[in-house]
């Protein structure tokens, strides 16, 4: 066993990279979740998002352009979710598990002809001297605009949510759909809208699994990021700060296991690498135990009357 | 007052499958004038104000706002044009702020300090006080009306819609409501208020119109009309006020020695060393507003949750750490205030839900097996004994009325001969021919000999049906007291109803 292989600045810069998926695709469904809607379909808008994106930049070779589609082809997905609850009144939790389903297999369609194609890649945004500096250069400064547009939006959702009138107009139809209602506001509208921008989020991050994390398409790649979002969205207690704090945990554990294994650790494989998933939900469930309770209407479905 | 009306109306019509829910309705209101909708349930007057704020769009008739075409096409068009509404169910996010709350009501929130600064003005100006930053989930019934109240003020309304506001207040707060509300008339802002209780009307309302099955039946001024005669245009036939015969009460059926019990949910109320005995033949009388300990006092009695050794006396034997089918066994009965989802199960038919509380008093499951025909049978008898209008025991609990349900939910228990019934707000929401009926009910199965407790918030009814009457505020219940001899004004202060005290004689 040599600890010393696990270069810290490597691994801080890897995790970064690890918890980036999950972030786009907690935050998204987070905005989902507030509205009062609950989408189980995250695992199969990401590898939806993560087919679209790959093959797109394949074609035209622009990474940025393959983020785009994998947004709208997430999107996209969840307009079937919104369509299926919203307009059908069909169950959430039905509808979000078939979306799951139907996405693996139309993502396993769309991929047969990319097994084994590398992607173009993605370039690091050039930070000029700030990546010079010792520790934290290589720490924050060397990674793509996906990454940090991933923090970006945590903190956007935290505005919105915190200091706009759509904000909370948005967690007023979470809260109670029937008291939004009677005050005007069009409570389908806002919650088709709120799943669509999860649909765009989870696309986002199931992209950058296929382009950035990993750079390559296999069926099934996003391996169960999307139940981890899910699981992480409850258990930051629907707070985007905590939600961060909770990916990172999460990707750095799994960054730090995967080290551990390189590095020979007399510890069987299958303990470290159910350790990130323990952990993870041991941190959040002990964070999570003040009273901030889900949205009211969480997963109810809203009948309109007259 | 002017004499183009501020608003009128003129023939609205509106059907939903199967009934008309307006037809041909007209009247008008004048500013500054406190216009009363009466009518009992299901006579249409949510339509109605519905209508008038832009939620449900008539299907004929026009609407006129100081004699121009009004047609609010949704809630903004009418809070633009001036017209606000408090609703019967609070329209109140519970997890969000005060300010919150009143911000998703107006149509151009400040931002939120100034907004929070306004809230204070008002607030001080009309007698009713309330702090912008507070969650609104922890306020009392009273507290959560002056948020709507409020949202309705902060928008200058020229007419304010009020529907049933006072069924959740305690005397006091009434007093609070009606001063705020005759100084908005005196003002200038005309009030539309929609109540069951009649003697508020008379007190409040410069006249009233009175609505039955969707049709005006009348118009009168309430001062001047007593609360019986305009109680029997509503109902459109002459009116039974429940008899009580005289009656000593027999041995003590019920005791509570110290109860105390944590409320199972995060905004329940705990219930603090509770002891009371109730007699045979007795109707104890439970008042309180809502949330200060009733479903959980509930709960307690009908064994949903269970109590400590020696805190429930019933018949002398301990039954605290018995559950309810134990209970019901020994002929304690109760019929909680939720009739959908609590008392009667929404999508199971009548007779499934007979049998669901009837099935071991009734002897209607042998060894396991259900007895499908005595429970429609036992069904069929709730159904004739207490004039449920329904098709038949096979329909579903969801489809009947709230009154029906209500009647079906009490009989079954009658009807099961208890020993004690425990029931919360047996008449809630429920139209004044039914409430008759079942308060009789009550006063029958007392006079046959069996130990009642009624929670309610219906003071008139308790008053109407209680021997005792005691008060819950706080998860306390204060001294029981002969109902006969107490005033409004002492019960008011039993249920502790002293929110706003010092602005009640400002």
């Amino acid at each position: 066993m040599d600890l010393s292989a696990i270069n810290p600045l490597l691994f801080v810069a890897g995790f970064l990279v690890a918890a980036t998926p999950l972030i786009f695709a907690a935050i998204g469904e987070l905005v989902a979740e507030k509205s009062g809607v609950l989408n189980l379909g995250v695992e199969g808008m990401m590898i939806t998002g993560a087919i679209c994106g790959f093959a797109t930049a394949v074609e035209t070779g622009s990474p940025l352009l393959g983020f785009a589609a994998a947004a709208a082809g997430g999107a996209a997905l969840s307009l079937l979710f919104a369509f299926l609850t919203q307009v059908t009144l069909a169950n959430q939790v039905a509808s979000g598990l078939a979306l799951t389903l139907f996405g693996l297999g139309l993502s396993a369609l769309l991929g047969q002809g990319y097994v084994g194609v590398k992607p173009p890649r993605l370039g690091d945004i050039d930070f000029g001297p700030l990546a010079d500096i010792p520790v934290i250069g290589p720490i924050l400064f060397t990674h793509d605009i996906i990454l940090y547009l991933g923090i970006a939006l945590v903190a956007g959702v935290w505005v919105l949510l915190r200091f706009t009138r759509a904000g909370l107009i948005l967690r007023a139809v979470g809260e109670s759909h029937n008291a939004a209602h009677a005050l005007g506001y069009k409570v389908r509208r806002i919650r088709t809208l709120a799943i669509v921008f999860g649909g765009a989020c989870a696309g986002l991050g199931g992209a950058y699994i296929s382009l950035i994390r990993v750079p390559q398409w296999t069926e099934g790649m996003t391996a169960g990021v999307g139940w981890i979002a899910l699981a992480l969205v409850v258990f930051a207690s629907w707070k985007p700060w905590r939600l961060l704090l909770g990916a990172y945990l999460f990707g750095g554990i799994t960054q730090l296991q995967l080290n551990l294994q390189g590095a020979g650790v007399a510890i069987p494989v299958e303990y470290l690498a159910m350790s990130p998933y323990l952990i993870t939900i041991l941190v959040l469930v002990i964070l999570s135990a003040d009273k901030s309770a889900a949205p009211a209407s969480l997963g109810r479905n809203f009948h309109a009357s007259g | 007052m002017t004499d183009t009306p501020l608003l009128q109306l003129d023939g609205l019509t509106k059907g939903y499958p199967g009934v008309m829910a307006n037809d041909d309705v007209s009247l008008s209101i004048a500013a500054g004038e406190v216009h009363a909708l009466l009518g009992e349930n299901g006579a249409g007057k949510s339509t109605l104000v519905k209508m008038i704020y832009g939620l449900v769009k008539p299907d004929a008739g026009r609407m006129k706002m100081f004699g121009k075409p009004y047609d609010p096409t949704d809630p903004h068009a009418a809070r633009t044009a001036g017209v606000g509404m408090v609703f019967q169910h609070f329209s109140l996010f519970d997890a969000l702020t005060v300010a919150e709350n009143i911000a998703l009501g107006m149509e151009n929130a400040p931002k939120m300090r100034e907004l929070s600064r306004r809230i204070r003005e008002v607030s001080e100006t009309y007698g009713l006080p309330l702090a912008p930053d507070r969650t609104v989930g922890d306020l009392s019934a009273g507290e959560r009306q002056r948020v709507e109240i409020i949202r309705c003020l902060l928008q200058d309304p020229k007419l304010l819609i009020m529907d049933e506001p006072t069924s959740v207040l305690t005397p006091q707060e009434v007093e609070i409501l009606f001063k705020t509300l005759r100084k908005l008339s005196a003002e200038g802002t005309a009030i539309l208020y929609i109540s069951h209780k009649l003697g508020e009307i008379r007190a409040l309302c410069d006249s009233a119109t009175i609505l039955r099955l969707g049709k005006v039946v009348g118009h009168c001024t309430p001062s001047e009309t007593s609360a019986r005669e305009m109680a029997e245009m509503m109902v459109g036939n002459t009116l039974q006020t429940p008899v009580r015969a005289g009656k000593t009460p027999g041995d003590v059926v019920l005791e509570l020695k110290n109860l105390s019990a944590r409320s199972p949910s995060a905004f329940g109320m705990p219930l603090r060393e509770i002891s009371v005995s109730v007699r045979r033949g007795e109707i104890l009388g439970i008042g309180g507003v809502a949330g200060n300990g009733q479903d959980e006092l509930l709960a307690a009695l009908s064994g949903e949750t269970l109590s400590p050794r020696g805190t429930i006396l019933f018949q002398n034997s301990d039954v605290g750490l018995m559950g309810p089918t134990m209970r019901r066994a020994v002929g304690i009965l109760s019929a909680p205030e939720e009739r959908l989802g609590h008392a009667a199960v929404p999508d199971m038919s009548l007779t499934e839900n007979a049998m669901l509380t009837g099935a071991a008093r009734e002897g209607l499951d042998r060894g396991g097996l259900l007895d499908w025909r005595a429970a429609r049978d036992f069904a069929k008898r709730i159904i004739e004994a207490f004039d449920v209008r329904t098709p038949g025991p096979a329909n579903a609990a969801r489809s009947l009325s709230g009154g029906n349900l209500q009647k079906f939910v009490i009989g079954r228990e009658v009807l099961q001969r208890p020993e004690l019934l425990v029931v919360n707000q047996p008449t809630w929401g429920v139209d004044a021919s039914a409430a008759a009926a079942i308060r009789q009910a009550l006063l029958d199965l007392a006079e046959n000999g069996a130990a009642i407790v009624v929670i309610s918030q219906d003071l008139d009814e308790l008053m109407e049906i209680s021997d005792r009457f005691a008060a819950l505020n706080e998860g306390r219940l204060s001294e029981p007291r002969p109902a006969q001899e107490l005033s409004v004004e002492e019960i008011g202060l039993m249920m502790g109803g002293s929110h706003g005290m010092e602005v009640a004689h400002v």
